[in-house]
């Protein structure tokens, strides 16, 4: 675990080198600045719930951007080998990039607290600080899906643009697919009901206020599965 | 502190590394030797605990490279192949992740870490980028890493390749002064490398081990190969008759290799096993009054000796095999 922390730290201070990850965060940030300045005026209602949901879109583009060099990089210009002849394994290494890449999510996320503080301000009468709350709580929740989704798609292949690719492709098809076809009235009841069992309607409930251990089971459980799944790919190497 | 048996990796249907056995003592330098393809850097790698053996094994400092690969790791400095690097950290900040990450406490790692810098000659580049570095540089923080714990066994693969003279010397004469304190196994496929460095050299070609001993053994088995060249005015056909009666030589053979100088005769004369037949090929020229322009020993080169080394080897097992 001391390990991981140390890649992690590797991890995230590379972010800082890499014009890619400020590229991400500009874009991130000013998306949901012109979404909340239409949320912003007078006359709405002083939440964030649709600003949340947009979040959740901008994410389904922007952690796999984030996270495809993580494991890609590494294959493509043989640093792995270092990596993986230390006395480190496989876990320690994954553990590392997720956390690192979760960290830096995190700090992109921040600036969005000015959000909160403009509404608090601004809000009359006094704004419900619960369903913010909630809702930051589940934007994290969504972010280590996603980034665990992101670091599973790097771990496979050597080429960066693929990785980001196959995971925009996989989060699009767990998150924005699910949440299209559940808003057409003529769903066959099957689909609906898969639909809610996805990302999206989880996620709105966090974003309501709505704390339901169902859905905390279902974002640990999903991010323990691609963690699992991204540490057998670097171990299969072994098996070849 | 390295003992190697039977090791093999295949790679689907090839067979890259072909039941190698070897055993390096401590504190040897040992050169592994081999055409590209060879190989070489699969083995390292299975050494290094990268890649797993497809059978057979290897101890390291005790420890086997796939049961107790955790221990071996810690034993061990790698560099690989190409000196992959993190290139957007610092020279320090690098090898202080790379001390981080073998769990070195922070004074020790400090210690090591002037230590490896002003070994390897980081000095200068100390808080530079990596990315800007020379591939001189970059592989001197390679190999700054591989030592930064103090490892008792060193695996360098192909640590001079992509230097310039200058900076191969540098290298040469460090891993030369590591040897004793460490055990030392590189690749390479440069011939005098080994014969400048190591204390003995594996030749491997096709995944076997070809031969193996002292560099002045193999320089021996070179020797044999050597030719003597000659260049002289003379007419070619007598030359070449005249070379073929001097004592100790086994054959002569005709080169036309004499820059548009028609009036000039260039031949080799391959000598039998044991002789030296320069001075009797010179006084011989002479006596014929021929104005002699060359003669030199031509030793065979890397690839010669590899086709030798391995058409014997091949004759061996034929010849075994029918007995």
């Amino acid at each position: 675990m001391k390990r991981a922390t140390v890649i992690a730290r590797r991890e995230l201070t590379s972010y800082f080198c890499s014009p890619i990850a400020y590229v991400a965060m500009a874009l991130f940030l000013l998306a949901t600045g012109i979404f909340f300045r239409n949320d912003f005026q007078p006359g709405q209602v002083a939440a964030m719930r649709s600003l949340f949901e947009w979040m959740v879109w901008l994410m389904v583009f922007v952690i796999p951007v984030l996270c495809m060099g993580l494991l890609a990089q590494e294959w493509s210009s043989g640093t792995i080998e270092t990596l993986l002849t230390a006395p480190v394994d496989e876990t320690d290494v994954i553990l590392g990039k997720f956390l690192g890449s979760l960290t830096f999510f995190l700090i992109l996320l921040t600036p969005t607290l000015i959000y909160v503080v403009m509404l608090a301000l601004y809000a009359s009468p006094a704004f419900d600080l619960g369903p913010v709350l909630s809702g930051y709580l589940g934007i994290i929740l969504v972010a280590t899906l996603f980034t665990s989704v992101g670091l599973f798609c790097s771990s496979l292949t050597r080429s960066q643009v693929v990785a980001a690719v196959a995971a925009v492709a996989i989060l699009s098809l767990i998150t924005i697919a699910p949440k299209i076809a559940s808003e057409q009235a003529m769903l066959p009841r099957f689909w609906r009901d898969l639909s809610d069992q996805l990302v999206f309607r989880r996620y709105s409930d966090f974003s309501r206020g709505v704390l339901d251990s169902a859905h905390f089971v279902f974002f640990l459980a999903t991010t323990a599965m691609f963690l699992f799944l991204s540490t057998k790919v670097l171990e299969s190497r072994r098996w070849k | 502190m390295i003992s190697v048996s039977e090791l093999t990796k295949v790679y689907g249907q090839t067979v890259a590394v072909d039941r190698i056995t070897f055993e390096v003592p401590e504190g040897q330098i040992v050169g592994f030797l081999g055409p590209n393809g060879a190989g070489k850097s699969t083995t390292l790698r299975m050494l290094a605990c990268y890649l797993p053996p497809t059978s057979g094994g290897a101890k390291i400092a005790g420890y086997d490279i796939f049961h107790e690969s955790d221990k071996v790791r810690e034993k061990l400095g790698y560099l690989p192949e190409n000196c992959p690097l993190y290139t957007e950290m610092k020279v320090e900040e690098y090898l202080d992740f790379r001390g981080r990450l073998r769990g070195m406490p922070r004074p020790e790692r400090r210690k090591r870490i002037d230590y490896v810098v002003e070994r390897c000659w980081l000095g200068p580049v100390r808080n530079r980028t990596i990315s800007h570095l020379s591939k001189g540089y970059r592989q001197r923080v390679g190999l700054a890493d591989a030592l930064l714990h103090n490892p008792p066994v060193l695996i360098l693969d192909e640590p001079t390749i992509g230097l310039d003279p200058t900076q191969i010397r540098e290298t040469r004469r460090l891993i030369r002064e590591l040897g004793g304190q460490h055990t030392v196994m590189l690749s390479t496929h440069i011939l005098p490398e080994v014969e400048a460095v190591c204390d003995r050299a594996i030749v491997i070609a096709g995944g076997r081990i070809a031969a193996a001993g002292t560099p002045e053994e193999l320089r021996a088995s070179r020797r044999m190969q050597a030719r003597v060249l000659v260049e002289c005015r003379a007419p070619a056909k007598e030359l070449k008759s005249v070379l073929e009666r001097v004592s100790g030589v086994k054959e002569v053979e005709l080169l036309d290799s004499t820059g548009g100088d028609s009036q000039y005769t260039r031949a080799a004369a391959r000598p039998r096993e044991g002789y030296d037949i320069r001075e009797e090929i010179a006084r011989t020229v002479i006596q014929h009054g021929w104005p002699l322009r060359e003669l030199r020993l031509e030793h065979a080169t890397l690839e010669e000796f590899f086709v030798q080394v391995t058409a014997s080897q091949a004759m061996a097992r034929t010849t075994g095999g029918a007995a």
